[in-house]
């Protein structure tokens, strides 16, 4: 009995401690963000709030919170309120498939770090990442505006557009490691990390995370420029916020998967194994800001190109390229 | 080849935003830290005095007639010697656009520009300067100019002994 609860306290113990870690790194995703962006563009960027801008998350959440929460009128109650956190949601629930370290023991018993090593791990992530955009197709929708319903619409293309390169470039992944499970997958990557052997799928993975999380140059459902702010163009207040945080979550996670299916996950030298992960995901997110403040928008039809006639061929000829050389290795 | 260039040219620019990113900014944090303006730097306006200590300002009303946004307004008046004064200036620097049209205008160099640009308020009723916010003791950028030492009309000196000014004739010593 006692046995149980110090599992079911150490479980609530990951999970709480993942949630904080990852809000906190989210929260400080937007301050790194604008303060690179402003470094880019040869601006201090934020630097009111505390020591070099550090408080500025914080006022930024002071300000959501108390901010008014607008419902347009004839907007879709239910799924206008809801619609924020199914896109924030989904992004948080795939940080549980994602291991941080390898197997501690804590209380004479074995604690795997990582919420859950399901064995279908990676199709997970594929299942959850294409849910999130029900929050964005749903919140553009509700919103009845035409400007939100555009966006709501170019976020499902977009998701067509991209899904299949996307499960494309991690089908080589699943032939080297023999495994859909991610602790698998990272364990395959002991000696050497899948970006060596797969340049070309990881690029393909690098592009299509882009355009998963919705970010320059595949912004579309959001194209301030076009848009208004698409579909969340009618949100104000924490429900904003939400599709805000759930962006940088997004990031957060993509980030983390990048480095746990081609950059060897946790593996590394000398420093502790989530340091490791840590690094990865803040290269990643960093690469994230860097292209954001590079490129611009993508034209519509480029993007559908772009993924149908380009990625999506590529990627198939990648799984052809992987499953011979493995037939030929034996 | 166009993928080669579409390559090359999305690398191209990330090195170029990558360079921006260790490079000075040209911003700077401003209420720690200030920038000097030059001394022509066009920010609020004044009223200067003659190297005699007098009000130059003549009350001509060429900078209020040159004012693009109306924001100058005055009563001229006269005081016994003949020396024109302006009885109340107003300056409405919640309208003024800094365009420094005024002080190109002054024929005395009463009006002139400062470099003092802070002078944002929060109650819009304080930017309204009246003469005796806008009179300074000084004479600014004209340190020794004095209008009426060359204007031939006597209320600094007797008329005929201004500086480019020759002695009336008497015209009696012409006549042949």
């Amino acid at each position: 009995m006692t046995g149980s609860f110090i599992d079911i306290a150490l479980m609530l113990g990951k999970i709480g401690l993942i949630l904080l870690v990852i809000l906190l790194l989210a929260a400080y995703m937007v301050l790194a963000e604008r303060k690179l962006l402003g470094y880019i563009q040869e601006r201090l960027g934020p630097n009111r709030a505390g020591w070099w801008g550090l408080l500025q998350p914080l006022a930024d959440g002071i300000k959501l919170i108390t901010k008014e929460d607008v419902k347009p009128a004839g907007a879709d109650k239910w799924l206008f309120y809801l619609a924020p956190a199914m896109a924030a949601i989904p992004a948080i629930m795939i940080f549980a498939v994602i291991p941080f370290g390898p197997p501690l023991t804590l209380f004479g018993r074995e604690v795997t770090q990582q919420v859950i090593d399901l064995n279908v791990g990676l199709l997970f992530f594929l299942a959850f990442s294409s849910i999130a955009v029900y929050g964005v197709a749903l919140g553009g929708w509700a919103s009845n505006s035409k400007y939100s319903l555009l966006g709501g619409i170019r976020g499902l293309a977009q998701l067509i557009s991209y899904e299949i390169p996307l499960g494309l470039s991690l089908v080589p992944v699943v032939m080297l490691a023999r495994s859909f499970q991610l602790s698998e997958i990272v364990a395959a990557q002991q000696s050497c990390w899948f970006i060596v052997y797969q340049p070309l799928a990881f690029i393909i993975f690098l592009i299509s995370i882009f355009a998963e999380c919705k970010r320059i140059p595949f912004d579309l459902p959001e194209a301030e420029g076009e848009l208004v702010a698409g579909f969340h163009t009618e949100y104000s207040g924490m429900r904003f916020g939400l599709f805000f945080v759930g962006e940088y979550i997004n990031i957060i996670v993509l980030g983390a998967l990048a480095a746990t299916f081609f950059l060897g996950g946790w593996h590394g030298p000398l420093l502790p194994p989530v340091v490791w992960l840590l690094i990865k995901v803040l290269a990643v997110a960093f690469l994230f800001i860097w292209v954001r403040g590079t490129l611009p928008r993508m034209r519509y039809d480029q993007l559908m190109h772009f993924g149908w006639k380009i990625l999506t061929p590529l990627a198939l000829v990648n799984i052809l390229a992987t499953g011979w050389f493995i037939v030929l290795k034996g | 080849m166009t993928v080669i260039k579409g390559i090359t040219g999305t690398l191209l620019g990330m090195w170029t935003t990558w360079k921006h990113i260790f490079g000075r900014p040209v911003t700077i944090r401003y209420p720690e830290e200030k920038r000097i303006p030059s001394p022509r730097f066009r920010a609020r306006i004044v009223l200067t005095r003659d190297p005699d200590g007098e009000e130059r300002c003549v009350a001509c009303y060429l900078c209020s007639a040159a004012c693009p946004v109306d924001c100058i307004s005055m009563q001229s008046a006269e005081r016994d010697n003949g020396r024109r004064y302006p009885s109340w200036f107003r300056i409405n620097f919640s309208r003024c656009i800094f365009c420094g049209m005024c002080a190109e205008a002054c024929p005395t160099m009463a009006i002139q520009m400062t470099p003092d640009y802070e002078i944002c308020n929060r109650d819009i009723m304080n930017l309204v300067y009246e003469k005796e916010d806008l009179l300074i003791d000084g004479c600014g950028k004209a340190p020794t100019y004095n209008y009426y030492h060359h204007a031939g009309i006597g209320v600094t000196q007797p008329r005929g002994t201004a500086a480019e000014e020759n002695p009336p004739v008497d015209r009696r010593t012409l006549l042949p």
